[in-house]
């Protein structure tokens, strides 16, 4: 075998590594041997770090010098709904610093999660020259000064995407820093940002970028201006409107319809905030191309909605409000059989009565009459077991399945049981299913039912549920390819995270909050384990180090890493140091 | 290098027992002292869990059934999504009414919460439609107008606009009709 590696110059075998993309196989190639590991290394081009705390940018920049492309993520996941600490870290500010120094070429930035300064900005728009792809996912910390230094300084840009990231809106006018020679974009998302940019800027650029292909504007983007926009860009795949309502007037009305016509390649809808009934017919013309349709901002009532839905017949993606209701979503399940991924957004989330007509019925009729669906997101505020049930039987390909039920601890309505037996059926028919999130009553057999099916699970989010340590043993030692695992407001403490220590170093992270994991037991894991970062909140005001052994931790985040610990840990994150 | 490890026996099996109880109910408790402000009250009673959502044990309140605590993070939904609906709602109350016309093709709304007084809104509906009302009196209603403002109110009843004091009007009136003046023979006083 030896021999045979040894037979092949270098560059053949970096011409044939050039075929291989994928993260996952291009770290198995570096694995084989070391010559191999050497030359991948060498001619690797694209990189994705899941947790930016699990290495370190000086070890990224020495292991892969000619990086071209840069993904990383920084806050867990439950950062989205507050639960992470202000100031609790995932900085770019490092990265930025040591990529502008080693990678001159470096072409693409995604981040996500992640803080990130005006001067980090200004950095990245001078030291690439051939900067090209910038992505900001839910990302916080700077401001359009940041953005307009990117306009103003990458000649090559392609992709600017803001998707919900919060921008300190300092003015509309940094759109205006895009030169006059500039013709690169094909895709820009500002759909974040609170106020007005000025359209001028807006027309000015579409007219010199002919190869836009993804639009998504913000709010503040009137109606009536949507009609000139699309005028100049026709080629658009993909387009985000502003607000979608207006005095009600036929000409803009029929102006807005062919515009739609006039872009013949549309194929998805997004934005439409506080959308008019009157304005929704204007997309019915191309209502057949489209393939991903987001309603999930239009405030519209059922049936205006449920004609539009029932007219697009290919459609792939739907997000929507919970105001399609029941009868919505049967109407969708008989019109659109091509249908991937659904996703039904809470109205009004904090309500304690519902408001809307919608049930489990919903999703029942859609896991029977759309053959293709994998992906599902859906906030309701009764579930029973029998549906359940029914939705893992019709659905057997579902990925991915998250299930929010509003009221936490509900009980199946039908017959006040817990749902266990109905989670239990979907993680045991669907075989493939790689992302999971629990709701309603659930006592400690749902987790018993996961860890013996769930062996393709991959993340799973579980809030209010269990009743002991048991429910995380069962997952911990049973979902053999479980990569994240959230938990909030669940009774499991010390035993089981100490009888699954090892099984920590191969997911990328946990995070638990009001849980009833000791001081101790963290102070415990961490000595033992020093390839885990054990991160540690008792009380947010100040650092836990006086803290009795038996003080229970409000919130605990631990995650595998090769760069020990952070530096960057504010004063109320606590981790073991030393004896 | 050896990880901890602590045989399943040496779990507290009892932890296993399945009950419909809340979760967690039996567990013992272990506070520690911080003084630090909880997310949750502190006169909530352990269920083992430190924030509970059903606080409604623990409001010994007044009137009507206690308001349940709203817990941090909960629904999860992003700050985007959530700031989006209520600046939406905040936006919202308005009251919105169907106008309609005589030989129009198709009705209007106007958003009755807009306007002050009847002369503006009888200005705005001359503007929509393109027509206009003649002079109101009390005693003779619209005199001289081809057209004249009806409006029904909450007992299904059709009746004149202008008759009864402003804010009772946009409580009360469901939907407009303008009607012709030759129509409007019926309602009396004309």
């Amino acid at each position: 075998m030896p021999r045979i590696a040894y037979a092949f110059p270098d560059e053949v075998l970096e011409h044939v590594f050039s075929f291989i993309h994928s993260d996952q196989d291009r770290n198995a190639i570096s694995l084989v041997c070391k010559s191999w590991y050497e030359i991948e290394r060498w001619c690797r081009r694209s990189i994705f770090v899941g947790n930016c705390y699990a290495v370190s940018p000086v070890m990224v920049v020495k292991r892969f010098p000619k990086l071209r492309s840069i993904s990383l993520k920084g806050k867990p996941h439950f950062a989205d709904f507050n639960l992470v600490p202000e100031d609790w870290g995932g900085y770019a500010c490092p990265w930025i610093e040591a990529m502008a120094s080693a990678y001159p070429w470096l072409e693409e930035i995604r981040l996500k999660r992640m803080v990130l300064t005006d001067e980090s900005l200004e950095l990245i728009s001078k030291s690439f020259k051939n900067f090209q792809v910038l992505v900001l996912s839910s990302c916080e910390g700077f401001s359009t000064d940041g953005l307009a230094a990117i306009a103003a300084n990458c000649r090559n840009l392609r992709e600017l995407d803001l998707r919900e990231s919060e921008v300190e809106d300092l003015s509309g006018h940094w759109l205006s820093q895009f030169p006059d020679s500039f013709t690169s974009l094909v895709s820009l998302n500002i759909s974040c940002l609170g106020s007005e940019v000025s359209t001028c800027a807006l027309e000015r650029l579409l007219a010199g970028c002919p190869n836009l292909q993804s639009l998504r504007l913000n709010r503040a983007v009137p109606l009536e201006k949507l009609v000139n926009l699309l005028g100049r860009s026709p080629n658009l795949v993909e387009l985000g409107t502003g607000a979608y309502t207006s005095e009600m007037q036929p000409d803009v009305f029929s102006d807005l319809s062919r515009a739609f016509v006039g872009c013949k390649q549309l194929k998805s809808l997004s934005g439409f905030w506080d959308a008019m009934p009157y304005y929704l017919p204007a997309v019915y013309p191309i209502s057949s191309r489209l393939t991903s349709l987001n309603l999930s901002y239009a405030t519209t009532e059922s049936p205006y909605l449920v004609k539009l839905v029932s007219e697009c017949r290919n459609l792939q993606r739907l997000w929507v409000m919970d105001y399609i209701e029941d009868s919505g979503l049967e109407a969708l399940a008989v019109s659109c059989k091509d249908l991937r991924e659904l996703r039904v957004f809470p109205s009004d989330p904090f309500g304690l009565e519902p408001n809307v007509a919608l049930t489990e019925r919903g999703l029942v009729s859609v896991s029977e009459g759309c053959p293709e669906l994998q992906s599902v997101l859906y906030f309701c505020r009764q579930m029973s077991n029998a549906a359940l049930v029914t939705i893992a039987r019709n659905r057997p390909n579902m990925t991915r399945f998250r299930l929010c039920i509003i009221e936490p601890r509900k009980p199946d309505y039908l017959t006040l049981q817990p749902l266990d037996a109905g989670f239990g059926a979907i993680v045991e028919h669907c075989k493939n299913l790689r992302r999971l999130s629990l709701s309603g009553l659930l006592t400690d057999r749902v987790f018993e039912y996961i860890g013996s099916y769930g062996k393709k699970l991959e993340m799973l989010s579980v809030a209010f549920a269990g009743d002991s340590d048991l429910g995380l043993h069962y997952v911990l030692s049973g979902c053999d390819n479980l990569r994240k695992l959230e938990v909030r407001d669940c009774p499991f403490g010390d035993k089981a995270l100490l009888a699954n220590a090892a099984k920590l170093e191969t997911m990328r992270s946990l995070w638990m909050s009001s849980c009833n994991v000791s001081f101790g037991a963290c102070k415990l894991l961490g000595q033992k384990m020093p390839r885990l970062n054990v991160e540690v909140i008792i009380d947010e005001r100040g650092p836990p180090d006086s803290m009795p052994e038996s003080c229970l931790v409000e919130k605990l985040y631990i995650y595998r890493t090769v760069a020990g610990p952070r530096m960057d840990m504010p004063g109320f994150v606590w981790r073991y140091t030393g004896p | 290098m050896e990880s901890p490890t602590i045989s399943i026996g040496e779990l507290n099996l009892q932890d296993t027992e399945l009950r419909l109880g809340l979760p967690g109910s039996d567990e013992p408790e272990k506070r520690c002292n911080v003084g630090s402000k909880r997310k949750c009250s502190p006169e909530e009673e352990s269920t083992g869990n430190r924030s509970d959502a059903k606080s409604d044990h623990n409001q010994s309140d007044n009137n009507g059934p206690p308001a349940k605590a709203q817990v941090v993070g909960w629904p999860p939904v992003r700050s985007f999504r959530r700031n989006s609906v209520q600046q939406k709602k905040e936006e919202e109350g308005g009251r919105y009414v169907k106008v309609s016309m005589a030989g129009a093709a198709y009705l209007r709304k106007i958003d009755l919460k807009v306007y002050k007084s009847y002369p503006q809104v009888l200005k705005a509906l001359e503007n929509m439609f393109k027509c206009t009302f003649g002079e109101y009196s009390e005693r003779e209603g619209y005199n001289g107008s081809e057209y004249v403002p009806t409006y029904e109110d909450k007992e299904g009843d059709w009746m004149l606009v202008g008759d009864v004091p402003w804010d009772m009007f946009t409580c009360s009136c469901k939907r407009l009709r303008i009607i012709k003046a030759s129509e409007a023979k019926g309602l009396g006083c004309l």
